[in-house]
């Protein structure tokens, strides 16, 4: 049909992003698959892993060695591989958002820090000009945020969102922060499913070509609706929390004990941090 | 703010032990001006399964939450358990209060907001200060109960219709309360989803429980009540009395807007009649 293509059209950008945007959250939590299956990481107390991360974390922030970076990235994927995470994907996960992101911040830098320059090409009015400890540090900084987001990654992947809110109390996160957290990642997921529903039963009673002004009035009217309804929602899901004592502390379960595997794999985490610095400085 | 050390048995003053809700002239205002409830006049006793009956708008789930000590009536007085719950909306003896009685909000999303069904139904316990094991052995049996001990790890949102009712139903009966809300119950299931429902719903009732259950589906009024109150559209009670008597009265549901004279059921086939408009206006 001929007004189904001017419709998607007019209003395709909307419904599509939003519904991107819903599925590729409910997409990103339903893929606890790879955290719900039985590898190295898996087994490991999430306590320990969160320990473990951080200490790896640190040392390649410290770290100003690329050969050290490498050796780091080198240990990551062995860890992933063990894991059973999926080379593949993990390794395009992470490498395919950081050059947008670290890009960014780093390619002003190789022009404007001074000492040699690799080659100077004169481009018009511009100079095209690296300059080679300017590009070493861009490397350096990029090989840095790659280890780190790698780790990230990881920890997101092997570990089920559960158990990280939980291991993040136990590092003395503030509880009502934690709950926090777990709160907004529930209701974003029904704000966003109510609001995509909303606009579905809108396309469905829409046979017309609507006009731009039709549209935006459309818009801040399912905003003013949205809102209200989230408002009503949220005086009721305090008011079942009241009703179940809440009373603005939160009190949780202590958890079970770390066994001997989870304390190993803690010290082996801090042996490669400490390795990794010390290695960067005799490097350097 | 501190939390009180919780397992003192409630104290049952004379009033507690003859009704759990006394309503005289109780009236509820949204913001001063929507009037939800108007003159509610009601008794419920220990042991009871009421079936709060009306149709949508009709102020079931506002009584509710009245019943619960979340919100104060605007005008009338109205005790709960012995306490009148305007103090207990304001805050006064709220915590012990909610052991003794508990609300399963209409919408399950509203009630389970933590990263496990396990977590949910731990919260209530674990904010009245319970011991660690008695917490695990009162969550083990609210999830038995509910025959959702199996979905103890999942994640709420991961949960059908269904599943997420017994989940929000279980966070409640947690708390072991005596008395027990529940807010349309069986809306928007399927039959074999909304059967099992009521018959977990049955041995709750079975089990010594004040039940009160709001609803509009008359079909599954007499599996889960042995009295109805019917709310009507001018937001009164408009008749109270048996199951038997009140689904019979064919007059007295449609004046509650509980069925239509021209949409009504056959055998289980529903289908319009041509009846002249003029009989529709009498009233
Ligand atoms: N938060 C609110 N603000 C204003 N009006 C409300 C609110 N909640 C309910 N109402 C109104 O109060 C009346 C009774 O509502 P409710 O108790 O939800 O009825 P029921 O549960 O029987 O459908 C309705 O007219 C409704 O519009
Ligand atoms: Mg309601």
């Amino acid at each position: 049909m001929s007004g189904r293509v001017e419709r998607d059209g007019h209003v395709g950008w909307l419904e599509h992003t939003l519904a991107g945007i819903t599925s590729s959250i409910e997409r990103a939590v339903f893929t606890e698959e790879h955290a719900r299956s039985r590898g190295w990481l898996q087994a490991v107390d999430p306590r320990a892993k969160l320990g473990m991360f951080l200490v790896v974390i640190l040392a390649a922030s410290l770290s100003s060695s690329i050969v050290v970076e490498v050796g780091l990235y080198a240990i990551i994927l062995g860890a992933a591989a063990a894991s059973r995470v999926p080379f593949d994907f993990f390794v395009k996960r992470v490498w395919l958002g950081i050059p947008l992101f670290a890009g960014i911040v780093v390619i002003p830098a190789i022009f404007f820090v001074p000492g040699p320059r690799l080659f100077d090409l004169p481009l018009g009015p511009i100079q095209l000009a690296p300059s080679i400890p300017g590009l070493i540090g861009a490397v350096l900084f990029i090989a840095r945020v790659g280890v780190s987001v790698s780790l990230a990654v990881l920890l997101v992947l092997t570990t089920p969102w559960a158990d990280l809110l939980k291991s993040l109390q136990t590092i003395r996160v503030p509880q009502l922060f934690v709950l926090i957290l777990a709160m907004a990642y529930r209701y974003i997921f029904l704000f966003l499913h109510l609001a995509n529903g909303m606009f579905e039963a809108r396309k469905s009673r829409l046979v017309a070509r609507t006009s731009g002004s039709e549209q935006r009035r459309y818009i801040s009217g399912t905003i003013g609706n949205l809102v209200n309804r989230s408002i009503k929602m949220s005086n009721d899901v305090y008011a079942a929390m009241a009703a179940r004592g809440f009373t603005g502390s939160i009190r949780s379960f202590q958890a079970d004990r770390m066994g001997m595997a989870d304390w190993l794999s803690l010290v082996g985490a801090v042996a490669v941090a400490v390795v990794a610095v010390i290695a960067s400085r005799s490097l350097a | 703010m501190t939390i009180e050390p919780m397992p003192v048995p409630l104290e049952p003053s004379p009033a507690a032990a003859a009704a759990v809700f006394e309503l005289h002239g109780v009236r509820y205002l949204y913001g001063g001006r929507q009037t939800a409830l108007d003159g509610i006049d009601l008794r419920i006793e220990r042991g009871e399964r009421v079936a709060l009956l009306g149709a949508n708008g009709s102020g079931k789930s506002t009584l509710l939450k009245l019943l619960d000590g979340i919100i104060a009536p605007s005008d009338g007085t109205m005790r709960a358990l012995g306490r009148d719950v305007a103090a207990v909306a304001d805050g006064l003896d709220s915590f012990r209060f909610h052991r003794e009685v508990g609300l399963v909000f209409q919408d399950p999303d509203v009630q389970l907001f933590s990263a496990t069904v396990f977590d949910d139904v731990a919260f209530g316990p674990l904010q009245l200060g319970l011991a660690q094991d008695e917490v695990r052995a009162c969550c083990d049996e609210a999830l038995r109960q509910m025959d959702i001990a199996h979905l103890s790890n999942r994640a709420p949102f991961e949960l059908s219709g269904g599943e997420k009712k017994r989940a929000a139903i279980a966070s409640v009966l947690s708390l072991r309360p005596d008395v027990l809300l529940l807010d349309e119950p069986t809306a928007s299931l399927d039959p074999r989803t909304k059967w099992v429902l009521v018959n977990l719903i049955r041995q709750l009732g079975e089990g010594g429980k004040t039940l009160v259950t709001a609803t509009h589906e008359l079909e599954i009024v007499p599996l889960i009540a042995e009295r109805v109150v019917v709310l009507g559209e001018n937001r009164r009670v408009l008749a109270d009395g048996r199951p038997a008597e009140i689904l019979a009265d064919r007059d007295l549901l449609i004046r509650a807007n509980l069925i239509h004279e021209h949409l009504h059921e056959h055998g289980g086939t529903s289908h319009s009649h041509d009846h002249d408009l003029e009989h529709h206006e009498a009233e």
